[in-house]
This record gives C-alpha cells, structure tokens and sequence, in this order.
C-alpha cells in the first residue's frame, strides 16, 4: 500500500509539466532529423526495458518502451536489451523472476502498464536492480493521447536519474538551424526539436541567414541573430506566442547572445564603438555595459558555472584563443594554448570543462580543457566542428560537423566515447543549441 | 550600376603576393562626420562628364592631342581597374594585398570625384573557424577596406559596411580554392 502512496503523489505532480509542454503551440511541422547512431561506449550498462502491458484503446504508433529504450541508447551510457531476446515480459513486480535477468547479464530490469484515461494515457512503471533484487524507482506519469513521446521521454529521465543520481536530458528541446536550396532558394529555418530530432517545430524561416540560437534559463524563449533586415540583429523570440522583438540593431554588428543564469540580461558582440567587444545588456530597459576593451575580436562570450565571470574568444594575441574575465572589469586570463585557433568556449554546467573549437593540423575539432587542471583533450574525431553546445546534465555535447559534404549535427559523451549524429532529412543542419530541463 | 565582375583572371591576379598594407586592424574608431559637410566640399560639377545624343559621327581622332590621348587612356585604365570589385585575404587576416592598392585608390579616386555615389562594402570569411568569430573577421576585413578608401580621398558617408561572416560562400565546398575566393570583401555599388 506504501507503494500506491508514492505513485498518486506521482500523478498529481507531473500532469502540470505536460500541460505547460503543450503551451507551445507548433507553428508549423518541421522536417524532422533522422537518427544515426554510429558508436556506444564500451562501459555502457545492460538494461531491459520490457514492452509495457497495454489496456483499454491505446493510440497505435510509437511505443513508450520503444521510446525509452531508443533514448537510454542515445544517452550512451545504457545497452538495452533486444526484446526478442527476453525470457518472460513482466509487467509488475510480482512477475519479474531476478534469476532469468541475472542469466541475461542485465543490472536493471524496467517493466510498466500503460492504460486509457479518458484524453489521458498513465503510466506506472517499476525500475528493479537486479543484483540486489530491489525496486528502486515505482511511479506513476500521465500525458495527453497525443503526446506519448513526452512520457516516453519523462520515464527516461527517471530511470536515468534513478541509475546514475544525474537528471535526465531526454525531456530536453534542441534548438537549431536548417538550410536548404541555392540562390533565390535558400531558406534557413530556426527549428525546435526533442533531443533524438523528433517532433521538429519550425519558429522562423527566413530567405537571409539566421545563426547563434541561445535559449533562456526557462527554455521559454530563444535569442538568436538574423539578417533578414540586411545586417545581423540580435532578437528575443518567445516560443510560446511566437512574438520576437529586436533586442539590439546598433550599427555594425550585434551578435553571440547568451543568457544569464536569471534570464534578466544578454551577453553578446557589437562593435558600435569600433569594432567587435562584449556587452551586456539588460532586456528589461536596453541598458548596456562594456565589458572587454580591446584592439582585436572579442566575441563568443559565455557566462561561468559561477554566473560571475564570462569566458570568450578573442585575437588579441594573433589568433583566436578562449579566455577567462573573472569578473567583468578584471584583467582578461588566458586558458587556451595548445593551437593557434580556440574558439567558441561553451562551460559544462557544472565548472569541470569548457569546451570549445579547436583546430589541430588543418582541422577543427572540438576540444576541452579542464579549469581544474588546464590538461586539453580533443573529443571529436570528426573534421570541421563547430558549435559545441553541453547538455544540462553536463553528461553530453552536440556540436555541427559534415558527412558527405552536408552540415549534421552530432551527440557524443562529455568525454568523446559514444556518438549519434543527427542529420537532416534534407539540406544541412547547424547551429545546435541544448535546451534546460524544464522545471 | 556597376556590377562586380568576379573574373578568374583578377582573382588569380589578386591572389598572389601578400603585401601587408599599412592599414591592419588597429580597432582606432574613424570619427563620424556629417555626411552634409562632405559633398558640399567638394565641386559637384567638377567630377562628371555629359554626351551628347547618338549624332556622335563629328568626333575624329585627329583632334585629340596628344595630352588627351594620354587622359584617355588613363581614364580607361582606371575604369578597367574599377572593373575589379572583389578583394580577396589570407586566412584569418584582415590585411590588403599589395596589389588590390591601385585597384582600391581607383575606387577611391572615383568616390573623391563622385561624391554622390555611395558604395555598400560587404566582408565574408571562409567556412573555417567558429561562426561568430567569422562573423567579426567579415567585418574586419571590410573596415580594413573602408579605412584604405578613406585614406585615399573617399569621404565615410559614402561607405557603409556589412559582414556576413562564412555564411554568404561565392563556392561552396570544402577546398582550399573554395575558400580562397570565399575570404573577401565585396564593393557593392548602388
């Protein structure tokens, strides 16, 4: 009966995250991205994820434990168990038999029920740890008919986090941009879509480039830079009405937005005082403080782990090289070394890494270096990479490159062990930006 | 009116010799002046010349001296040169080619005696690199343009300047030709 406890207070909980996902109405299908994954990581932890048991009239289609066990394999760090290869398909605690799981080599076992509920599909799903015959997670979620892969995705996250003790990322949104046609044909289109590129939502087409999504701490709204009037332009999108507004359109450039932590300010580059330095500005009232003061580039800059300082890339020692400012005000440090071209640093969430792009020999890669140490590591083994962007579990990086001669986006593990790519069904995909976990 | 001509000839032209021009990056901010006070310095009837209709079978060689010939041939030579409004930077440089000078004193002549004509300057960098920083390395190399102009008896209200970064390719691809000729400052006339 303790256990029926826990899976009401469940359900009350998280119809609320759900009905604030569908706020957001779509303004318009986007192509989505297909899925290639091309490497797991050998420490990748054996699960089974068992196909729900199903009752009353169930919307055909995607499988929440299809979803679950597509997303635990992107994650990297799970290797789920062909289905095909089971010996029984529990539903419940009192069927799972912990001897069968252990002869399969499996650590966890998942097993749920999914039901009908008026517009409303609920879920109770058990996770079990088989060495130690244990439940460690019981609960139950709920979603509209309609939107299976948002519960699809909210289990994962809680089997995750129930494994490794770090949230989940599988409810998170990507933002990036596509490109497509030549000439009179060219359209670039800012697109939002789950993590493994499905669901792709397009939030703005545009015949003039469109780069640098951001999105805010509240993942309500993305800033990004287009050229639609002719010039780069910094505006605020808010993805819910799709109402934007110019936030900067100073002569020269305004460009690299990046949010702070209280979504109240944008760093980003102008160069209305001569040429490119960092400023921030408050959206609140347009109020602008310089913070770098330099000859040379200065762009790229991101807040800290800390929200106290900012890195960013500047050539003010003839190349491009990543730096940290303590504060704004304080004397500029330098962290990269190891090549004549750092750029674009990106901190994890966390204040082990920055990432950035690297170029060794005559490619770009994208590298990290660990603020506790400065040891730099390449984690890319692909060529021309661009945009890192960290997941906000700090677990992941995606980040753009080229196959075939084609802009993709790619997923690998924060330390370069497994990967999946993500290219677009048509034209190129670039510009990644990974979303927050919505509270 | 005057379209730019991307030729292979002024590309390959252009692409040899790496003269660094005493106009780098120095980020010294141009001062902003009224763009009034600059055509009113100058004689505006002075810098054109007007034809007459298609009754032009009266002009004969033999009238020009020998000081005219030499004016016109010069003045073809510079139009030839203005001929060439793409100017083209190594990596990761902002720096002008040795010989994009006389080229760029034409235009620069040209906007001196024309003070009407306004030109847009658009700066671009290859696909390599970051985005932003690219983004920034466009607009570099076309102040770098702009200030030459300036140098050279163009008034700043005649130039504006925009970067597009790597995201506007002439050629698109991965070779080292691509992105020789993507590295450049277009002269856009209006």
């Amino acid at each position: 009966m303790m256990n029926r406890n826990r899976y009401h207070n469940k359900a009350q909980a998280f119809p609320v995250v759900l009905w604030l996902l569908l706020l957001f109405v779509p303004s318009g299908a986007g192509a989505e991205l297909l899925i290639r994954i091309t490497e797991g990581a050998d420490s990748a932890i054996p699960v089974a994820v068992v196909p729900f048991a199903e009752s009353g009239s169930l919307p055909a289609g995607d499988k929440v434990n299809s979803i679950v066990q597509a997303d635990l394999t992107l994650s990297g760090e799970f290797r789920p168990l062909d289905p095909s290869k089971m010996l029984s398909l529990p539903s419940e605690r009192s069927e799972v038999y912990f001897r069968d799981w252990r002869l399969l080599g499996q650590r966890y076992v998942l097993v749920g029920k999914l039901s009908r509920n008026g517009d409303r599909v609920e879920a109770r799903y058990e996770l079990f740890d088989v060495n130690r015959e244990q439940r460690i997670l019981g609960e139950t979620a709920a979603a509209p008919v309609s939107n299976i892969r948002s519960l699809g995705h909210h289990i994962s996250d809680r089997v995750y986090e129930a494994i490794t003790g770090d949230p989940g990322i599988f409810s998170t949104k990507l933002a990036y941009i596509t490109l497509t046609g030549e000439g009179d044909q060219t359209r670039y289109r800012l697109q939002v879509s789950d993590v493994d590129g499905k669901r792709a939502k397009i939030r703005l087409e545009s015949r003039e480039p469109i780069l640098s999504p951001a999105w805010s701490p509240d993942g309500k709204k993305l800033a990004y830079v287009s050229f639609e009037t002719g010039k780069p332009v910094i505006f605020v999108h808010e993805l819910a009405t799709g109402k934007r507004r110019k936030v900067a359109d100073f002569p020269g450039l305004n460009s690299a937005p990046a949010w702070s932590a209280d979504g109240r300010s944008l760093l980003m580059t102008l160069s209305r005082d001569g040429n490119a330095e960092v400023y921030r500005m408050e959206l609140a009232n347009g109020n602008l403080a310089r913070l770098t003061d330099h000859w040379a580039i200065d762009t790229e800059a991101a807040w800290d782990h800390a929200g106290r300082g900012i890195y960013f890339t500047s050539d003010r020692s003839g190349g491009p090289q990543i730096y940290h400012m303590e504060r704004p005000g304080a004397e500029p440090r330098r962290i990269t070394f190891g090549s004549r071209y750092n750029a674009r640093p990106r901190p994890d969430p966390v204040g082990k890494y920055v990432y950035y792009v690297h170029q060794r020999d005559k490619s770009f890669h994208i590298a990290r270096t660990s603020l506790e140490t400065g040891e730099e590591s390449v984690i890319t083994r692909t060529g021309s990479d661009e945009s890192p962007s960290v997941s906000p579990n700090g677990r992941l990086l995606i980040y753009a490159t080229r196959q075939n001669g084609q802009g993709v986006l790619t997923v690998v593990s924060a330390d370069g062990g497994a990967a999946y790519s993500l290219p677009a069904s048509e034209g190129e995909v670039r510009e990644p930006a990974w979303g927050p976990i919505m509270k | 009116m005057m379209k730019k001509s991307v030729t292979a000839k002024a590309f390959a032209m252009l692409m040899s010799a790496g003269f660094v021009a005493g106009c780098s990056s120095t980020g010294e901010t141009v001062e902003e002046e009224g763009y009034g006070s600059d055509v009113a310095a100058i004689d505006q009837d002075g810098g054109s010349t007007v034809y007459g209709g298609a009754d032009g079978d009266g002009v004969s060689s033999t009238t020009l001296t020998d000081e005219e010939r030499q004016a016109a041939r010069e003045q073809a030579e510079q139009q030839a040169l203005r001929d060439i409004t793409v100017f083209y930077f190594d990596f990761d440089t902002s720096e002008i080619k040795q010989d994009a000078r006389d080229v760029l004193v034409a235009h620069a002549r040209h906007l001196a005696d024309n003070p009407r004509t306004q030109v847009r300057l658009e700066g671009h960098a290859d696909e390599r690199g970051t985005k932003e920083y690219n983004l920034a390395l466009g607009e570099r190399r076309a102040n770098a343009i702009q200030r030459f102009l300036i140098v050279n008896g163009a008034s700043r209200g005649q130039i504006e300047t925009v970067s597009y970064g790597e995201e506007k390719p002439v050629v698109r691809g991965a070779t080292e030709s691509a992105h020789a000729q993507n590295r450049r400052v277009e002269l856009v006339f209006k």
